[in-house]
């Protein structure tokens, strides 16, 4: 269907956000991915989110770097920037677009080759500075685009859909999150929308950085008998440890649960995360007991999904670096340039 | 200048010393005061530094050239050797000019077939001094700095006060430091007046400074940055361009906190890699922001496929490459003008870049201002050519001046105003003929001016393409835009010769120096020279026309490969016979001498041996 353009003509009865925007604004260019592709699971779960939240579509940034997962920036948010950067470069590009100007939502949408073998690097360094941003990786376990090599992420024993069974060991890409300081990590499932819409909204909500691990099935390479990645194997083995439910500061707030097995977060901005607490031991604060719990479940072969750690106070790059509050690209020679008032007193030091 | 072969040199504010050191023995701030009071007496002064990749323990040398005339390249040979490494004694005392001076520690007695017949040996125990003077092994250590300054400070008729003043100016704010140091020097004073017979190197106070400043490359172009607007800056640690975001972050530190909220108005990452720095510039830069790396040549080769991608995208970022001697690690701590061709042609598929090169720290604040400029104008890679000789070096030069009515010039970017108001926006779109497209910043408009940019090709309003012609349209676009930069960047300045000449020298960034001295050389041989100073890349018209106008145009440079004259071949069309390579890459900077005696030689040939030229067209 990819060579069909999108028609313009939209129901005039379409709900409207706060904003007055519809759906179809936050939607982009036709996917050219293949039919069935978790990917565009995923694509339709950023656009839901960002209508629920009610963003302006133009005060997005969305980066990515090369790959399947890449592409779809260009399939959501049509208004917003877009910067298809280079393979496995996505953190940084989207680091020094940060600095510039603290003031849009950052989008950085990866894959698992991306940013598990190539970008592995930029993948921990930009987590550990604290980047503002919602960082997706969009998990195949395989390479789509040069058809159907293993990545780094796919499961020691799986096996291609060539037969060949894979004898490295997988990365796990939340763990690594998790030690390397990310302040909001999560793991989801793109044939999941109930719990991936709330998990993005939540993260574009959190100030610092966001990572989330959306395991997407290959409907090419990756879903077959043998794979770990496929759309059977993750809804048998897929352990949620909650389920969330996010009210913005804007949303009225109802929370309708039965007190006792719901958990609030509060956010920095004032948004709320309603924690509907599945696996009754787990604490969404502790980092230490997260990577524990991860590693229990991983040696029982089961996945497990939800919120699996977010900090209280958490804080960004920008607060580290104790950068002004305007963006730093808004600034012009009055703020930047000291003059040659300053520049005298600098040539009177150096004679 | 020695009148005979063995009689001892003698000259007044024109000679080398030299101090040869061990790494980490602290004898570098000494050296530098030493460098420093020349300069406070008025005479000009050139200092390098000659130092190892280490921390500590291995040789290192300081340079300081004495020159009343003012030439400030390095000279070549020592009049006057203060050697202080058992390690490098032998072949120290070998590099003495005939006629020349040793300041040596006589601590303990050496053979004396450890020195030379034809030069004037000057011992001080400054070992045993010390031992005398002080317990603390590192006060030891240190002093004897200080007090070989002292012995120097006679020897050569320094101006003590001068001396005093800058050791209080050392130690400000450490006070309790100013009266050992001042009492260090005077005890070496005080055993040059008592033992020593006086040398025939002399210092004379003059008046040749003028108002010239003091200061290294890397922190004269790191204060270009913070003029030119920059405010990220990404970097990765790497020998000899390291100093410059240092400098840039103390700059900042000073120049750029809001007096009220003491924030920052710049943002620094030390990066993981070198990938990743560009990676943040380019970022930066595709959002508005003024950014900036910098760089040595393993880094620029690290960076290709980000480069390309910029170039591509069309993305302002500027990329300071203090240039050191490679293939691979190469020498780090050597200087050579060696990356010319790799960020000219920098990355895979068709690239150009613009390159800048400034022969000295003035030109390095000026162009690293103008740079931001010109990378915005342009929207694309800059590139400021420095190198180790340029970077690391204090250097004499004319004092830094901004205008304080100069506005930035940030380039074609279409406002929100523009938009809504119904202009035509197509980011790749040649509106105004020169090539160069507007393009918006991020977050402009709800609903109009969005674009995707990417490193594929795509049509003029940055729609996805892998059609041949579009691709094509825009890959001449951008050779449109880089002729447009031939007339927006520094202009080459020309020098004719004393007489009318058929040779013409071309040289550039570093070189400088040693050719304004090399030239008088040259003329004193006999021969007339015109010379061009290319200062940036694309070349100007008047590049082709100056090899044009000449038989012969001499290309100098500091690389094995002639790789400034191979661009001018490649891009100006022009017989690679017209154009001769002088060529000086060991790592040390090049000399005045070294480049008359190779102009000078090949011009005499000619006189003897070349045929009359025949003019066919």
């Amino acid at each position: 269907m990819t060579y069909l353009a999108k028609p313009k003509f939209r129901h005039p009865g379409l709900p409207k956000n706060s904003l007055g925007y519809t759906h179809r604004d936050y939607e982009g260019a036709v996917s050219t991915l293949c039919a069935g592709c978790g990917h565009d699971s995923i694509t339709a779960a950023i656009i839901q989110a960002c209508f629920e939240l009610s963003i302006e579509p133009h005060r997005v940034a969305k980066i990515s770097g090369i790959g399947c997962s890449s592409k779809t920036p260009t399939y959501f948010l049509g208004n917003s920037h877009g910067f298809n950067s280079v393979h496995g470069r996505m953190p940084s590009v989207l680091t020094g677009a940060n600095l510039a100007n603290r003031d849009l939502i950052y989008l950085g949408v990866s894959g698992d080759g991306d940013s598990a073998s190539i970008g592995l690097g930029q993948f921990a360094h930009c987590l550990r500075r604290g980047v503002n941003m919602v960082y997706i990786v969009e998990n195949n376990g395989v390479y789509g685009l040069t058809k159907g090599q293993f990545s780094a992420t796919a499961d020691r024993g799986s096996k291609s859909k060539r037969g060949v069974v894979n004898t490295d060991n997988s990365i796990d890409m939340v763990a690594m999150a998790l030690q390397l300081g990310a302040t909001f990590v999560a793991r989801s499932f793109s044939g999941d929308k109930e719990q991936l819409v709330p998990v993005i909204s939540a993260a574009i909500a959190h100030k610092g950085a966001a990572f989330i691990d959306v395991i997407s099935p290959c409907v090419a390479f990756n879903n077959h008998a043998g794979s770990t990645k496929s759309f059977d194997f993750v809804r048998e083995h897929n352990d949620a440890v909650n389920r969330l439910d996010f009210i913005s500061s804007r949303m009225p707030i109802e929370v309708k649960y039965e007190p006792g097995s719901v958990e609030v977060v509060e956010q920095h901005d004032g948004s709320k995360l309603a924690l509907r607490k599945l696996a009754a031991d787990y604490d969404v604060h502790d980092r230490t007991a997260a990577l524990g719990f991860l590693h229990q479940h991983a040696a029982k072969g089961q996945i497990v999904t939800g919120l699996l750690f977010v900090e209280k106070e958490s804080e960004d790059l920008h607060a580290h670096l104790g950068t002004v509050d305007a963006p730093l690209n808004t600034l012009g020679e009055r703020e930047l340039c000291p003059g040659q008032s300053a520049l005298d007193a600098i040539n009177a030091s150096l004679r | 200048m020695p009148t005979a072969s063995n009689a001892p040199i003698s000259s007044v504010n024109d000679f080398v010393v030299r101090f040869a050191n061990v790494n980490g023995s602290g004898s570098a701030s000494a050296n530098e005061m030493f460098a420093r009071a020349v300069m406070r007496m008025g005479i000009p002064v050139a200092p390098r530094n000659i130092f190892p990749s280490n921390i500590q323990g291995l040789p290192t040398w300081y340079e300081v050239r004495v020159s009343e005339a003012g030439h400030l390249g390095a000279r070549g040979g020592t009049d006057l050797m203060v050697a202080m490494n058992p390690q490098t004694f032998d072949k120290d005392i070998a590099a003495i000019e005939p006629g020349g001076y040793l300041l040596y520690d006589s601590t303990k007695p050496l053979p004396p077939s450890k020195f030379r017949p034809d030069i004037t040996v000057i011992g001080v125990p400054l070992t045993a001094i010390c031992n005398r003077e002080y317990t603390d092994p590192r006060q030891r250590q240190l002093f004897k700095n200080i007090i070989y300054l002292g012995v120097l400070s006679v020897l050569l008729n320094m101006d003590v006060k001068v001396l005093e003043t800058l050791i209080g100016e050392q130690y400000k704010g450490k006070d309790k430091l100013i009266q050992p140091n001042v009492h260090a020097l005077h005890i070496g004073r005080d055993y040059a007046t008592l033992n020593l017979a006086p040398i025939g190197l002399q210092l004379r106070a003059s008046d040749k400074v003028g108002d010239r400043i003091f200061i290294e490359g890397n922190s004269a172009a790191a204060l270009g940055a913070v003029y030119g607007g920059a405010s990220v800056c990404a970097w990765y640690p790497i020998t000899p361009s390291s100093s410059l975001a240092d400098a840039f972050t103390k700059h900042c530190a000073k120049l750029r906190v809001d007096p009220v909220t003491k924030k920052a108005k710049y943002a620094i990452v030390q990066a993981e890699d070198e990938l990743a720095s560009i990676g943040m510039v380019i970022g930066a830069g595709w959002n508005g922001a003024r950014a900036f790396t910098a760089t040595s040549g393993p880094g620029i080769s690290l960076m290709q496929e980000f480069i390309g991608l910029a170039y591509f995208a069309e993305i302002p970022a500027v990329l300071f490459d203090v240039q050191r001697a490679g293939p691979s690690t190469g020498m780090p701590t050597r200087t050579q003008q060696c990356d010319v061709i790799s960020c000219a042609y920098a990355s895979h598929g068709d690239t150009k870049h613009v390159l800048l090169f400034p022969e000295d720290p003035a030109e390095a604040f000026d162009f690293g201002a103008e740079a931001f400029d010109l990378a915005d104008r342009l929207q694309t890679p800059v590139f400021v050519m420095l190198d180790l000789d340029i970077g690391m070096n204090h250097r004499l030069c004319r004092p830094l001046a901004w205008d304080d009515s100069k506005k930035y010039d940030r380039g074609k970017v279409m406002t929100a105003e523009e938009l809504e108001a119904g202009k035509e926006f197509g980011r790749y779109l040649d509106v105004d003929g020169d090539g160069i497209p507007y393009r918006t910043y991020p977050g402009t408009h709800p609903t109009k001016g969005s674009f995707f940019t990417r490193g594929t090709s795509r049509d003029r309003y940055a729609k996805y393409t892998e059609e041949g012609a579009p691709y094509v349209d825009n890959m001449q676009r951008l050779l449109r835009k880089f002729e447009t930069a031939k007339d927006l960047v520094p202009r080459p300045l020309a020098a004719n010769g004393a007489k009318p000449s058929k040779y013409g020298i071309i040289y550039y960034g570093s070189t400088s120096p040693a050719m304004d001295e090399a030239v008088h050389l040259i003329e004193a041989r006999g021969h007339a020279v015109d010379r061009m100073r290319i200062r940036a890349f694309p070349f100007h018209s008047s590049v082709s026309s100056f090899v044009a106008d000449h038989d012969f145009v001499y290309v100098v440079e500091q690389n094995r490969d002639a790789q400034m004259r191979s661009l001018i071949v490649n891009e100006c069309g022009i017989d690679p016979v017209r154009l001769v390579p002088i060529l000086h890459f060991d790592g040390t900077p090049i000399t005045a001498r070294f480049i008359a005696r190779a102009i000078g030689d090949h011009l005499d040939q000619l006189k003897v041996t070349a045929p009359a030229r025949t003019v066919t067209s």
